[in-house]
């Protein structure tokens, strides 16, 4: 009597079936974009294990100096060096690599889209509740799909880096462009700015603090799914969490947890402090 | 002069369907009614009005008359509901995005109430922006920025930023930055109304200043009477969304077309509008340095006064002449010459009655009111500019009694 009545809708079996015909269809398309990124992250992978390792301190104890203060500067140095001294080294560079190329293609989507969303209300109200979907679903969810496309393996985690760590700079975008002053839109438009004009001049300089604060968002959101992004094949500190977890190796789990974590603080703090640096004078009125 | 702006039944209506609403405000019903029955805001209804060029135009109204939006059609920041605005005889409301484009850059430039700056931009860039957008050489617009920084007094700001200035020192930036385009018209919406009084006192007067030099045509926009008067040659009066008096402020003082503006103008400080030339009186007696004694006193008899202005060919002043004194040379048998004093006053017809108490209060004789070409045009007892303060017929109501 009270149970539910016999009627099912198959939604699941509808998305299935389009994410085979994507997988049929566009092939190429994700073949070469699998390419492209596996590419940018072997290179930057590279070429961070290719520097010395002291050299590579000193870049993260200036960066630290330069955006925060000396202290801080020795401090996330000392935490790079701890990383080393774990073994850890190269899966801490791998785990870099993936982050900044996940966050740079962040940055080449998301940006222009937050763009569109502020400029058009209707793209808007369509982006809103995608975006919400992308930062709610379990991100299991979508690692099944994303095996499919591109395969385990780096590529795949990036994919699922994408969905998760996209929406905050896509937001904050948005929210940043609308956010510009009225009477410094007006007055660029007085003087007879075009669309583009305003946008590269104005608009984008303008919003800059809070677009940093999205980038620094979306890096923190990508560190976050460093583990989980192991488990479609990513390899890095994500990875030797998994395989503590398999093996129950309470050492190497915490040593590699713990250096997700120092990562985690360096990378927030710089980004941080980039986005303090950018604020200097843009915040008048 | 040559009319610059004219705009014609201008109509601003802001929602969904302004033009919907037009048929409801001609047939006279109020702001608060149409907001109420269609959710639409009239924001300027039926304006007409005719700028002349080199003229301060200056638009006055309480907040949510309409001012802001009005000056906001004149670079089509608003576009109107209805109406044309012709600027040199072209209707720029039926100009395409192009063209208008190039109206902005090149006639029209404006000055924000809260300056509009760029605050990522140092002052220098700030100036140069409009040069920019036009794609004028690095080295051009440079030249160009300095020289108009200099005009405003902020020379050695060029690598500040907007928040290292204070405020006065911003908009000093903003109107630098209006100038730097080299525009045919200035707006300027409520420029000075986020400054404190003693700094905005000397804006104005640097405005004045400065217009006095370059000659643009600035409409002017500002809910403060006695800033309209003292800078304004024309005012408009708005209410509601409706221009409900232009004139001259003297005009408007005189006439206030209805209570309104009365009541507005009630506030006014008389002695910072009217100008000497409304108070003076237009001399019928007067004495050429030719002359003798004997005319003075004839003169002063005719008139009832006891001094005289003694004038040369052209009229300038070149002394004045007691009667006490001339009674004295007749007897002595001395020339006029001989008894002319020059411990007067001389002031300006445009100088305003906040100017001349001080001049009254020190000269024993009549103030004498010149012109531009030093000719003297008229002459002003200490009475009138006390009565000056109070009535508006001070000319008519008189005796001459020094």
């Amino acid at each position: 009597m009270g149970s539910f009545p016999d009627i099912s809708t198959e939604i699941g079996l509808y998305v299935k079936n389009i994410v085979d015909f994507l997988d049929d269809s566009l092939e190429g398309l994700f073949d070469f974009i699998a390419l492209m990124s596996s590419r940018t992250i072997n290179g930057i992978e590279d070429f961070l294990v290719w520097m010395p390792w002291w050299s590579f301190i000193l870049v993260i104890f200036l960066l630290g100096w330069y955006f925060k203060t000396v202290f801080a500067g020795v401090l996330y140095g000392f935490f790079i060096f701890l990383i080393g001294t774990f073994g850890l080294w190269e899966d801490m560079m791998t785990t870099i690599a993936i982050i900044l190329t996940a966050v740079l293609i962040c940055l080449i989507i998301g940006i222009p889209l937050g763009v569109w969303m502020a400029f058009s209300k209707g793209f808007s109200t369509v982006m809103r509740p995608l975006l919400d979907a992308m930062q709610t679903m379990p991100s299991f969810v979508y690692l099944i799909p994303a095996i499919f496309f591109f395969g385990l393996g780096n590529v795949s985690a990036i994919f699922a880096t994408l969905i998760y760590a996209l929406p905050p700079v896509i937001r904050l975008t948005e929210l940043a462009i609308r956010g510009v002053d009225k009477e410094v839109i007006e007055s660029a438009q007085s003087f007879g700015s075009s669309r583009w004009q305003m946008l590269r001049k104005v608009q984008l300089p303008q919003a800059l603090p809070t677009i940093m604060a999205g980038v620094n968002q979306t890096t923190m959101m990508a560190l976050a799914m460093v583990v989980i992004a192991s488990m479609v094949g990513a390899q890095g500190l994500g990875e030797q969490v998994l395989v503590s977890i398999n093996r129950i190796d309470i050492a190497l789990g915490f040593e590699a947890g713990i250096s997700i974590v120092f990562l985690a603080i360096i990378i927030d703090r710089i980004t941080n402090g980039v986005a303090g640096k950018f604020q200097k004078h843009r915040g008048v009125n | 002069m040559t009319t610059k702006i004219k705009i014609e039944h201008v109509s601003k209506i802001f929602g969904p369907k302004p033009k919907t609403v037009i048929p409801m405000v001609e047939s006279g019903k109020s702001k608060e009614e149409i907001l109420s029955e269609t959710n639409h805001t009239v924001g300027v209804y039926d304006a007409s009005l005719e700028i002349k060029k080199g003229e301060v135009f200056v638009i006055m109204g309480l907040s949510g008359s309409g001012k802001s939006t009005l000056i906001r059609c004149f670079n089509l920041l608003n576009k109107p509901t209805a109406g044309s605005i012709y600027i040199d005889d072209e209707d720029i409301v039926k100009y395409d995005k192009e063209q208008l484009k190039k109206v902005r850059q090149e006639k029209i430039a404006m000055v924000f109430q809260h300056f509009g700056l760029f605050s990522h931009r140092t002052i220098l860039a700030n100036v140069e922006y409009g040069l920019e957008i036009r794609n004028i050489p690095k080295e051009e617009r440079r030249e160009i920025a300095l020289k108009n920084i200099e005009i405003v007094g902020l020379k050695g700001y060029e690598d500040k930023y907007p928040d290292e200035l204070s405020g006065g020192m911003q908009q000093r930036v903003g109107l630098a930055r209006a100038l730097a385009n080299d525009p045919d018209i200035l707006l300027m919406d409520e420029p000075f109304s986020a400054l404190d009084p003693l700094i905005r006192r000397e804006m104005q007067l640097e405005l004045l200043d400065i217009q006095d030099r370059l000659q643009k045509t600035i409409v002017f926009i500002t809910h403060d009477v006695n800033e309209a008067f003292q800078i304004g040659d024309r005012v408009a009066v708005m209410k509601d969304g409706h221009v409900v008096q232009v004139g001259t402020p003297e005009e408007i003082i005189d006439a206030p077309a209805n209570d309104y503006i009365s009541e507005f103008i009630k506030d006014i400080d008389r002695s910072k509008v009217v100008q000497a030339e409304h108070i003076m009186i237009k001399p019928n007696a007067l004495v050429s340095e030719k002359d003798g004694p004997k005319v003075a006193i004839r003169e002063m008899e005719e008139n009832g006064i006891s001094s005289v202005f003694v004038v040369d060919r052209g009229r300038r002043v070149k002394g004045i002449v007691t009667i006490d004194d001339a009674i004295e040379a007749v007897k002595e048998k001395k020339g006029l010459q001989d008894i002319l004093r020059n411990d007067y006053s001389i002031v300006h017809k445009d100088e305003y009655i906040s100017d001349l108490i001080p001049k009254a209060l020190e000269s024993k004789y009549p103030l004498a009111v010149v012109n531009e070409e030093d000719k003297l045009v008229g002459f002003i007892l200490r009475v009138h500019v006390l009565s000056g303060l109070v009535s508006d017929d001070v000319t008519e109501s008189d005796e001459y009694i020094v």
